[in-house]
């Protein structure tokens, strides 16, 4: 007997959760475009769309109770399903982030630009890449590839100091800059954190494959 | 942590048919330890062998040792009886014998020799207190022992087990024929006897190996293919057939 149901939903799980990370690149990639081109309609409609990620966290931690329950899983089967609970808790904040930066455009509205944004979307490009990255470590069981992904977030905190000082500058040479300015720092905390989760899934990949629980992230922040 | 018994290279064979190959294993005491695998591949053969119940089996061969606390049991010298009344034994199908509860318990020190009534009650009533049963059954000593529940059964049957002061307590799928509340119950005196005894189950039943036992040992078509602690074997197994085993992946 194999349990071929059972191995099925198994996968069809893990294939949610890269399902999920997509709607999680997606409203990354829209956040930063409605910050960009102060997109105030693309804003509102990355909101709306959160609530569609958290209830495919929901639907995907219930899948898993179900087969926790059912199925009394062992061995890797039941450290896939321990990853996967923590995988789409780190995934769902990443989506409230993305929120979060949508809600800043929002606030920031039709002020008029501080400057063109350059260094933000570097962080994003460079988060979505490691996103997606950690999502392809899981799907493959590749311990290897998730722990390469992890001092990349170094570049991102890298980056995140960069433009802290920046926009630092700005405030203190016109203090008339400094909402906006502050408008962007939170911004850029909500990418430096996004990327810090992204180190978080690698961890948990990192054990599903070998079963050690590790601590591979050593951020600044 | 003390080793109670030690496998060296034990091979078994049922006539020409081969039923453990080289086994090495080191049991440890006060410990329970699980044997699992699918059916065929000889656990219950292995535990039957720490007691010599593979006496009674017709042409039969062993090679290798088995030693408890240091003492070969296949050596000419050793004594069957005082072997197994070291060693003791729970089976699938609790197995009373058509007595009363008392003489159920009674029975083995009575054989053993003891024959004072006082003596005995003690020992009966020891027993049933160490077998959880006790309670259930103070009232009614004297009704038959096959009025029982299955569960209350087995537990008496473990009662006669610690009757004759044992040291090792072999349990060969001794909830297979037991309901959920009953195997919890068993479960849980597992738990309390390993204070005193060295527990070795053999179980079809994962989750109770996993539930239950400190040490897992998982055998394969004769073959002891690992060995470890039980929180190892079922979060992070090294051998690739266990981890097929184990998430049910066995052909």
């Amino acid at each position: 007997m194999t349990r071929e149901t059972y191995q099925k939903n198994l996968r069809e799980i893990q294939d949610e959760v890269l399902v999920m990370g997509s709607m999680i690149e997606k409203a990354l990639e829209r956040s930063m475009q409605a910050l960009r081109e102060r997109d105030l309609d693309l804003a509102k409609k990355i909101l709306e769309d959160d609530k569609n990620i958290n209830n495919k966290r929901l639907e995907i931690e219930q899948r898993a109770m179900d087969l926790l329950c059912t199925q009394a899983p062992m061995a890797s089967d039941l450290r896939v399903l321990i990853a996967v609970l923590n995988i789409i808790t780190d995934l769902e904040r990443m989506g409230d982030h993305a929120a979060g930066n949508a809600k800043i455009a929002i606030m920031i509205g039709n002020e008029p630009p501080l400057k063109p944004l350059i260094d933000l979307p570097r962080m994003n490009e460079k988060t979505i890449t490691m996103l997606h990255d950690s999502l392809d470590a899981f799907i493959n069981h590749d311990a290897d590839a998730a722990r390469k992904i992890v001092p990349e977030d170094d570049e991102i905190d890298h980056l995140y100091d960069q433009v802290f000082r920046e926009l630092l500058t700005f405030m203190m040479e016109d203090p008339r800059t400094i909402t906006r300015a502050t408008r962007l720092i939170w911004a850029a905390h909500n990418l430096e954190r996004t990327s810090d989760r992204v180190t978080n899934i690698c961890e948990r990949v990192v054990f599903m494959v070998t079963g050690i629980l590790e601590d591979l992230n050593v951020s600044t922040y | 942590m003390a080793v109670k018994i030690q496998i060296r290279d034990l091979n078994f064979f049922y006539g020409p048919a081969q039923a453990l190959k080289s086994i090495n294993m080191d049991i440890y005491e006060n410990k329970i330890t699980a044997l699992i695998g699918p059916s065929g591949c000889g656990k219950t053969t292995l535990l039957r062998l720490m007691n010599r119940m593979s006496d009674l089996v017709p042409d039969t061969r062993v090679e290798g040792q088995v030693l408890i606390d240091g003492q070969d049991i296949f050596e000419k010298s050793v004594d069957v009886v005082n072997l197994r009344k070291k060693v003791g034994m729970v089976f699938q199908q609790p197995n009373p014998f058509p007595k009363t509860i008392f003489e159920n318990v009674a029975y083995g020190p009575r054989m053993l020799g003891t024959n004072d009534k006082q003596a005995l009650s003690k020992i009966v009533e020891e027993s049933l207190k160490k077998a959880a049963l006790w309670d259930e059954v103070k009232e009614m000593l004297n009704k038959s022992g096959m009025t029982l529940s299955g569960g209350q059964q087995q537990r008496l049957c473990i009662a006669r087990v610690l009757a004759v002061n044992p040291q090792i307590i072999l349990m060969d799928e001794p909830c297979s024929a037991l309901d959920p509340i009953s195997t919890l119950k068993i479960e849980e005196l597992m738990m309390d006897l390993k204070k005193e005894y060295t527990v070795i189950i053999v179980t079809h039943n994962m989750q109770q190996a996993a539930r239950v036992s400190d040490y897992t040992g998982f055998m394969l078509l004769g073959e002891l293919v690992e060995y470890a602690v039980t929180r190892e074997i079922f979060n992070v197994p090294k051998d690739k057939r266990c981890e097929d085993y184990i998430t049910g992946r066995f052909g």
